[in-house]
């Protein structure tokens, strides 16, 4: 199969997604392990890095819109540039989230330590996981994958409302520790809301692969 | 693959009610030895637009020139199978049916502009007059209402008696629509219509052929994808004489369901 001009700028965007999501990814565990470790010049590093991921986001958006203009892609790559487009400002809004949880480990680490996060630790590490598992499956455009990870967003949402009680509990039980577990409130509901927005990339891989929109409980091509 | 049901012209699609203006069934079609087309079916909505598309020598051309028999100017042809025009019932391409009422009925604009060396009034009054209209008045409202609808109309209207070599290309081809609207066909053939135009005059060209088919079936035959894209309700993709795929035009270039079809859309051929 011979290349074709358009394939050059494909491969670029898809380049450019990848740096970004990665860029996301790194920021998200960065965050996380200020947080774990109360640590805040972690956490201002973490804080940092958006900037950089607001900059990839414009860049990704002025390429797509070029890819439209100038190449008027077609069928598949229409698709995949129209996804792209959309999973941009998601990863961007993830970036955001994770900037708040780093900015929430500020703020706690001016409190004394308290006992147990309980299950933030574990919702962390499922979003970081999904996270990545996520990129992957655009890359490999492998819908079933995407299928499969948006199923892992329900542990994710068990896993929060068991940590709101019990932070809520704790709170009720030990007032000392209501301006750190208020924060942390935050943070379980800032990784809470990533788990959405993994599962809406998610939901745009299937699209690219299948051209069919599961979004919003349906499974069928409007096409 | 998109498909209309067959019962007395109706068909549903998508939840639309479409009608079926022509029916190409089993047709084949050869040049001498030279088999062309092979085994084509295929319905055309009345009212809508429909799109052949595909590469060179893939046969759509050929097809298109089924449809009002032009391949009939030529010797050694052959069809076979049947193309029902729709509510008479004729097949066209049927050795009894007289090419010429075919052409009335069915007309074509081609590739280049083909004005005759006669004034602007002369070309658009041509087909009346063959069809035997000799009077005056009846011929001069028919020929200005051709011109309105071809949106020609404001820009020959102070000039109608001078020769229509005058016209730039775009204009001409747009008399050349005037030419056949003024016969009242019941579809109209076009074959890359505007590959010999700049982008203004092939945009003309374009908002013409959307508002006309509120009058009259179109079939066009291009090469330009995006304006394939732009204009048809219908694409059908063609390669080596056969039909490939056929379906409405949002989802052949959305998300075709042959992997030829999307391999040509995406210009990921050869």
């Amino acid at each position: 199969m011979h290349q074709r001009i358009i394939d050059k700028y494909l491969e670029e965007l898809e380049a450019k997604l990848l740096r970004m999501g990665s860029e996301v990814e790194r920021l998200l565990k960065k965050a996380i392990e200020s947080l774990i470790e109360t640590n805040e010049d972690l956490a201002r590093e973490a804080i940092e890095m958006d900037r950089t991921i607001d900059a990839m986001e414009l860049e990704i958006d002025r390429f797509c819109i070029e890819v439209l203009a100038l190449h008027q892609p077609a069928a598949h790559d229409l698709r995949f540039v129209i996804s792209i487009a959309k999973i941009t400002p998601i990863l961007e809004r993830i970036a955001d989230h994770a900037t708040s949880i780093a900015e929430a480990t500020i703020r706690i680490s001016q409190h004394p330590k308290i006992k147990s996060y309980f299950k933030i630790p574990i919702i962390a590490e499922k979003a970081c996981k999904m996270l990545k598992e996520s990129l992957e499956a655009i890359i490999s455009e492998d819908a079933e994958a995407a299928r499969q990870i948006i199923k892992q967003d329900k542990e994710i949402d068990a896993d929060y409302k068991e940590t709101f009680d019990k932070l809520l509990e704790m709170m009720i039980e030990d007032t000392s520790t209501t301006a750190v577990a208020a924060q942390l409130l935050f943070v379980a509901k800032h990784l809470e809301r990533i788990g959405d927005y993994i599962k809406d990339i998610c939901e745009l891989t299937v699209y690219m692969k299948e051209a069919v929109f599961i979004k919003h409980h349906g499974e069928s091509s409007e096409l | 693959m998109h498909s209309f049901s067959h019962n007395q012209g109706e068909a549903t699609s998508l939840g639309l009610e479409v009608k079926i203006k022509a029916e190409v069934k089993g047709l084949n079609f050869y040049y001498g030895k030279n088999k062309a087309l092979k085994n084509i079916n295929l319905s055309f909505a009345e009212n809508k637009v429909t799109a052949i598309i595909g590469p060179s020598g893939c046969g759509k051309s050929t097809l298109l020139r089924c449809m009002n028999r032009i391949h009939d100017l030529y010797p050694d042809i052959r069809y076979e199978g049947e193309i029902i025009l729709h509510p008479s019932g004729i097949n066209i391409v049927s050795p009894e049916v007289d090419p010429l009422e075919m052409r009335m009925r069915i007309g074509m604009v081609f590739q280049k502009p083909t004005a005759f060396p006669k004034s602007v009034f002369e070309n658009v009054a041509f087909g009346l007059r063959l069809q035997g209209e000799r009077r005056k008045n009846v011929i001069e409202e028919k020929v200005e209402q051709a011109l309105r609808m071809a949106f020609l109309w404001d820009e020959v209207k102070d000039r109608l008696h001078k020769s229509a070599y005058n016209l730039s290309g775009g204009q001409q081809q747009r008399l050349c629509i005037a030419r056949v609207l003024a016969t009242t066909p019941e579809i109209l053939l076009f074959d890359e219509p505007t590959s010999a135009l700049d982008p203004v005059a092939t945009a003309k060209i374009e908002e013409l052929i959307t508002f006309l088919k509120e009058k009259v079936t179109i079939i066009i035959v291009t090469h330009n994808m995006q304006q394939a894209a732009r204009i048809s309700d219908y694409t059908a993709f063609m390669y080596l004489g056969e039909l490939i795929e056929f379906d409405t035009t949002k989802r052949i270039f959305q998300n075709p369901s042959k992997k030829l079809t999307e391999d040509y859309i995406t210009g990921n051929f050869g």
